[in-house]
């Protein structure tokens, strides 16, 4: 088992062609993913990896049955990408693409939601189930087969964690890097609970960052329901205080977003919280001894 | 990207958004002029800076004569300026707003920002203007109004009278001033990928017409392309030099004042990096962030820039290679040992795809201050040692 993504789960590439989606694309179907045809307009009808080409995300879907779409185009047409996906039928997209307006963010996960489409991200390394399918830019390598789910709103901290998950001998049922944009997808409410519904995953791993509240509502929903033992950290503690003009932002939310905040909020609903990521293996290491 | 105040009020009276008269100057003797082009008997001298809390420092200034325009110009260009919202070291005025008088009835609030939990613009506004927000927020939370607007219908006519009604405002003349102001400045946003604008004092004047006193603006980096107006806006003495020229180069840099200089891969682990550094007992001295694409170039500019931080005493490089392979930034960073200068102990931490192969390039290469990092542990604990000169 597994969250969102398995073995069968179909994919189709928008921006298929282009050098990212090109190089990575070939990745992931090395991973083993099945990767079913890729969008590229004005290109349909080609192959591509051994693909076919189409030339919207309506006739990939028709023609491929995909459910997921990985997103690679340029930043300035990702807004569009995500709604024709959500148009067609995606019941997933993936946006890899770092740079996206957020006011184009806005509008297409406004629109997402409205057709029941899920999104993840903009700007994140993507989802990985271990040894069954890789739609995104993480290297595969170090995500073994295991029993521990990741959420991650950083790249390089998710490759990080996962590999002190798997030094320490639990492997990684399913890690997904939600980005740490202004406007994201799925993120630690919705997937926390996934993760809990999943009988595979023993434990969570959630690594945060400062800025925003999405850690204190994620603290919230851990001591409402879940019950599997979740281990945190948050980055930015010694991080300098943002060189901001205004502050309205901070109002907004009502709290600063700081990382001690956080973790403050974390640790009162239970969660082992580590100071340095260096220790999130040997967190896990402990919990799953408690268990 | 953040702009100054006379360049906000350029892009307000485009939109129609009603603000005092006034003319930007950069020497005293144009400041003079500006002031004897505009109407008295009475003129604001202010500096122009990218901080809040200009007033309290001194840098907002009101003159009664030409002449005291002069003495006053004289007084604020050239000075350093310390707000709460500047570093310790303040800022230097290189810009000055010559702006007329304002008859002032009431002083308000009123900004637009994106609201991160409703995943849309948000007006904020409150009748206690000129204050600091945050303390309103704190102290009497009441006194704020927030009308969320989805994008999708815009700013209607219902919007208006939530933010006229909440604030108070019962004169109809007035009503149809404020919500006038702000479905205005609500297009200013939209329209240019703003992240947030601020307008603080929002004032109300004996007639009843709404202005802005102050205007604050910051834009959506990403948006900046469709954006060619705005983008020529950028300031960059208002910005840190080093930042400045990191950037250049894909880097993304934050001087801090500890003695460990840290180079890593990702945001979130240059972070984590900086935390771990800290949880051992060590001082980061910046943030640097070489990105995706860590090459021998990248890595050579990552130094140099650290280097130029005379109280860096070890530098932590830590990379967890992903699509990018180790033993092509180890090569990466004997090429830029050979490039730079390095005269500090530097501390590598290479792990990810190809890793193993990486230490051994490392090993082989025999360069007496390189010390390698097994794990993110192992590598700060040893440059933490190694900064304290153990």
């Amino acid at each position: 088992m597994s969250i969102l993504i398995n073995k069968d789960t179909k994919v189709i590439v928008q921006g298929f062609t282009g050098k990212e989606g090109t190089f990575h694309a070939e990745q992931c179907l090395a991973y083993g993913t099945k990767i079913v045809g890729g969008v590229t307009p004005n290109k349909g009808g080609q192959e591509h990896l051994g693909q076919p080409v189409f030339n919207t995300v309506e006739e990939a879907v028709k023609n491929t049955g995909a459910t997921v779409s990985m997103i690679f185009v340029p930043p300035a047409f990702v807004g569009d990408a995500v709604m024709e996906a959500a148009e067609a039928g995606i019941e997933l997209a993936v946006i890899i693409t770092e740079g996206a307006p957020v006011k184009d963010m806005q509008m297409a996960k406004s629109y997402a939601t409205k057709h029941g489409m899920k999104t993840l991200g903009p700007n994140c390394p993507g989802i990985i189930t271990a040894e069954e399918c890789k739609i995104g830019i993480m290297p595969g390598m170090i995500f073994k087969k295991g029993s521990v789910g990741l959420i991650s709103k950083s790249g390089t901290l998710t490759y990080e964690g996962a590999n002190q998950v798997c030094n320490e001998g639990f492997g990684i049922t399913t890690a997904v890097g939600i980005g740490g944009d202004p406007i994201i997808g799925l993120s630690y409410k919705q997937l926390l609970p996934m993760f809990e519904a999943d009988p595979e995953t023993k434990c969570i791993v959630m690594i945060g960052e400062i800025g925003g509240d999405l850690e204190i509502q994620a603290a919230k929903l851990i001591k409402e329901s879940i019950t599997k033992p979740v281990v945190a950290f948050i980055a930015g503690q010694t991080a300098p205080k943002g060189k901001t003009m205004g502050h309205a932002g901070a109002i907004v939310s009502g709290s600063a977003g700081t990382a001690a905040e956080k973790m403050a909020a974390l640790e009162a609903a239970g969660v082992t919280v580590v100071v340095s990521p260096a220790e999130i293996g040997k967190a896990v290491t402990k919990v799953m001894a408690n268990k | 990207m953040n702009i100054h105040e006379y360049q906000a009020k350029q892009i307000f009276a485009k939109y129609g958004v009603p603000t005092p008269k006034g003319i930007m100057a950069e020497s005293v003797p144009a400041a003079v002029k500006a002031a004897e082009q505009l109407s008295g008997p009475i003129w604001v001298v202010k500096a122009q800076i990218h901080a809040g809390g200009r007033g309290l420092g001194g840098g907002v200034k009101l003159a009664k004569s030409i002449e005291e325009v002069r003495t006053l110009s004289e007084e604020i260009l050239g000075m350093t300026l310390v707000t709460h919202q500047t570093t310790t070291e303040g800022k230097l005025v290189q810009k000055l707003y010559i702006e007329e008088g304002a008859d002032i009835k009431a002083e308000y609030y009123l900004s637009v920002v994106l609201d991160r939990k409703l995943e849309m613009p948000l007006i904020v506004a409150s009748t206690e203007g000129g204050m600091n927000i945050e303390d309103v927020a704190a102290n009497s939370p009441e006194k704020i109004v927030k009308v969320p607007i989805d994008p999708a219908i815009g700013f209607q006519s219902f919007h208006g009278r939530e933010l006229a009604f909440g604030l108070g405002i019962t004169d109809k003349v007035e009503q149809k001033n404020i919500i006038s102001f702000a479905q205005k400045l609500f297009k200013v946003y939209t329209e240019n990928d703003a992240e947030m604008i601020e307008v603080n004092p929002l004032i109300r004047t004996g007639d009843g017409e709404f202005l802005a006193l102050d205007g604050k603006m910051g834009f959506d980096n990403s948006a900046l392309g469709r954006h060619p107006d705005i983008a020529a806006m950028r300031d960059l003495s208002e910005e840190d030099a080093d930042e400045v020229e990191a950037a250049k180069y894909g880097l993304s840099y934050v001087a801090l004042d500890g003695e460990i200089g840290c180079m890593v891969n990702g945001a979130g682990l240059a972070m984590g990096t900086m935390d771990t550094i800290n949880y051992m007992g060590g001082t980061p001295a910046n943030f640097l962030d070489v990105g995706g694409s860590a090459n021998a170039q990248t890595v050579a500019k990552g130094f140099e820039i650290i280097l130029k931080n005379p109280n860096v005493k070890a530098i932590f490089v830590n990379i967890f290679g992903g699509i990018v392979r180790c033993d092509r930034i180890a090569n990466g960073i004997i090429e830029a040992t050979k490039i730079t200068d390095v005269n500090v102990p530097v501390i590598v931490r290479l792990d990810g795809t190809n890793a193993p192969e990486a230490a051994e390039i490392l090993k082989n290469a025999n360069i007496s201050n390189l010390i390698v990092g097994n794990d993110l542990g192992d590598g700060a604990a040893k440059a933490v040692a190694a900064a304290k000169g153990e």
